[in-house]
C-alpha cells in the first residue's frame, strides 16, 4: 500500500507538471515523423520496420524514464523520501510508475506505427502482444534501476541511455527478433525460446533490481 | 515515557579523504533534548543524519531500540521524526496534500482533529490549502514540523530547528520541544544558544571528536 500510495503521488505530481508526458508525446512524434520524412515513398521491408519500432520506443524510454529518480534528486526530494519509506516500497512506487508510462507510451507508439507504416503488419498478433508485454515490463525494469543509478550522476542525460544500452541490449533483440516472428506469422510453439528469453530477463531483471536497490538508494 | 533507545558505537565518517569525525559514542533513551553543538564544517548535520540511518558510517554501528528489540533500518521511519533546511517538500502539492502522501506512504493513520491541530499550532492553518511553491521559507519550516509529528514519533531530530523562523515560531518550536521531550527523544543540532539552552546534555562536536559540554 506504501508503493501504491507513492505511485499516487508520482501520478499527481506528473499530471500537475506533465513534465514527463508532454515531453515523451513530443518525442514520440517528432521520431516517427523523421523516420517517414526519411522514408518518404520508399517501402521498408518488415524486418526494417519491425527493428524501427523498438529502436523508437527504446530512445522514447531514455527520454522519459529517467525522470522517476532524476526529478526527485534534481529537487531535493530524495532525502525526504529516504524519512518516509523503505528502500523496497521507494523501488516498487517508482517501478510502478514507470511501468503505466512505459504501457501508456508504446501503446501510442504501436498505434501510430500500425496506422502509418504498411509494412508493419502483424499476422500473428497474440505473439506479439506477449512480446509486447513481457518486453515493456522488462524495460521499466531495467530503466527504473538505471534512473535510480544515474540520479545522483552530473552529466545523467549521456549516462542514462550509455548505462541502459548493454542491459537492454539483450531484451532489445530478442524483442526485434520476436516481432519479426509475429509479422511472418510464426507460431507460439516456434517462438518459445525467445518466449523463455523474454521471462528469464524479466525475473532477473527484478530480482537483480530489488537485491542491488538498497545499495543503490543509501549513501 | 517512550522505551525507544539509541546507540551510537565508534561513529567515524570520512568523505573522499576528508575526516569529519572519529569513534564517536553517543547513546540516549527514554526521553529528554540532546543538544549537539560545534563549530561550522565539524559534522553536525552529517552525525545526524548517520544516526537517523539517512546515510552510513564509514566505521561504527548505530542501532536504534524500540520496547526492548532492534528497529530494522526498513521501518525506522515510523519512529522517527526529522526536520532540516535541507528536507525538502512537495512544491506542486499543498501543504495537506504534502502531509497526506506522505503519511500514506509512511503507512501511518492521522485523525483530522490532530492534522488541524499541528496547523493551527505552528500557525499556518489558513494557508494549508494553498501550495507550497507560495509558502515563504518560514511557512515551510513550519510545516516541516507537521510533517515530523503527524506520525507522533518516538525520537526527533532538528537540524537547525528555528531557521528561518520568526520570534511566533521559535516560541511554538520550543513549546512543542518541550512537550515533545517529556515522553520522547529529542535531538536537536545548533549552534543558537537559545535552541540549546533548551537542552538537558549537550554535546560539542570539534576536533573530530565529540564532548559533552552540559549534563
Amino acid at each position: 500500500m506504501s508503493a501504491y500510495a507513492l505511485f499516487k503521488k508520482d501520478l499527481a505530481s506528473e499530471l500537475r507538471m506533465r513534465y514527463a508526458i508532454n515531453s515523451l508525446i513530443m518525442f514520440i512524434v517528432v521520431t516517427i515523423s523523421v523516420i517517414l520524412f526519411s522514408i518518404g515513398n520508399e517501402r521498408i521491408s518488415d524486418f526494417l520496420s519491425g527493428g524501427l519500432f523498438w529502436v523508437v520506443i527504446f530512445f522514447s524510454a531514455m527520454s522519459g524514464l529517467s525522470r522517476a529518480f532524476v526529478s526527485e534528486e534534481e529537487r531535493g526530494t530524495t532525502l525526504t523520501l529516504q524519512l518516509i519509506a523503505s528502500p523496497t516500497t521507494i523501488f516498487s512506487g517508482k517501478l510502478f510508475f514507470n511501468l503505466i508510462l512505459v504501457f501508456a507510451m508504446n501503446i501510442v507508439v504501436a498505434l501510430l506505427y500500425s496506422a502509418l507504416f504498411d509494412s508493419f503488419v502483424l499476422k500473428n498478433l497474440p505473439l506479439f502482444i506477449y512480446a509486447f508485454v513481457l518486453g515493456n515490463i522488462g524495460i521499466a525494469i531495467a530503466s527504473t534501476l538505471i534512473a535510480s543509478i544515474i540520479a545522483k550522476a552530473s552529466s545523467k542525460g549521456t549516462l542514462y541511455p550509455v548505462l541502459s544500452f548493454p542491459i537492454l541490449l539483450p531484451l532489445m533483440l530478442t524483442l526485434i527478433d520476436l516481432t519479426k516472428q509475429a509479422m511472418d506469422g510464426a507460431t507460439f510453439e516456434s517462438s518459445y525460446v525467445e518466449l523463455a528469453v523474454l521471462g528469464c530477463y524479466d525475473v532477473v531483471m527484478i530480482a537483480a533490481s530489488y537485491l542491488l536497490f538498497d545499495f543503490i538508494w543509501k549513501d | 515515557m517512550s522505551s525507544f533507545e539509541l546507540h551510537a558505537e565508534s561513529i567515524s565518517k570520512v568523505f573522499g579523504r576528508r575526516l569529519i569525525f572519529k569513534d564517536v559514542d553517543f547513546s540516549c533513551k527514554g526521553n529528554g533534548i540532546y543538544g549537539i553543538s560545534g563549530p561550522n564544517g565539524s559534522g553536525k548535520s552529517t552525525f545526524l543524519k548517520i544516526i537517523t540511518g539517512i546515510i552510513s558510517p564509514t566505521k561504527g554501528k548505530v542501532t536504534h531500540i524500540f520496547d526492548g528489540k532492534e528497529v530494522d533500518s526498513d521501518h525506522l521511519h515510523k519512529y522517527l521524526g526529522f526536520v532540516a533546511p535541507y528536507v525538502i517538500l512537495y512544491d506542486e502539492f499543498s501543504a495537506v496534500e504534502n502531509i497526506h502522501f506522505f503519511s500514506k506512504i509512511r503507512g501511518i493513520n492521522f485523525t483530522q482533529e490532530k492534522l488541524d491541530f499541528l496547523f493551527q499550532h505552528f500557525g499556518i492553518f489558513d494557508r494549508k490549502n494553498d501550495l507550497v511553491k507560495g509558502y515563504s521559507s518560514g511557512m515551510k519550516q513550519r510545516l516541516k514540523f507537521i510533517f515530523a509529528l503527524i506520525h507522533s514519533p518516538k525520537i526527533l531530530f532538528f537540524d537547525e530547528p528555528t531557521s528561518n523562523l520568526d520570534n511566533a515560531g521559535k516560541e511554538r518550536v520550543y513549546q512543542t520541544i518541550e512537550e515533545e521531550a517529556k515522553n520522547n527523544i529529542v535531538i536537536i543540532a545548533s549552534n543558537e544558544d537559545n535552541d540549546l539552552a533548551l537542552c538537558t546534555t549537550v554535546l560539542e562536536l570539534k576536533n573530530y571528536k565529540i564532548e559533552r559540554l552540559q549534563d
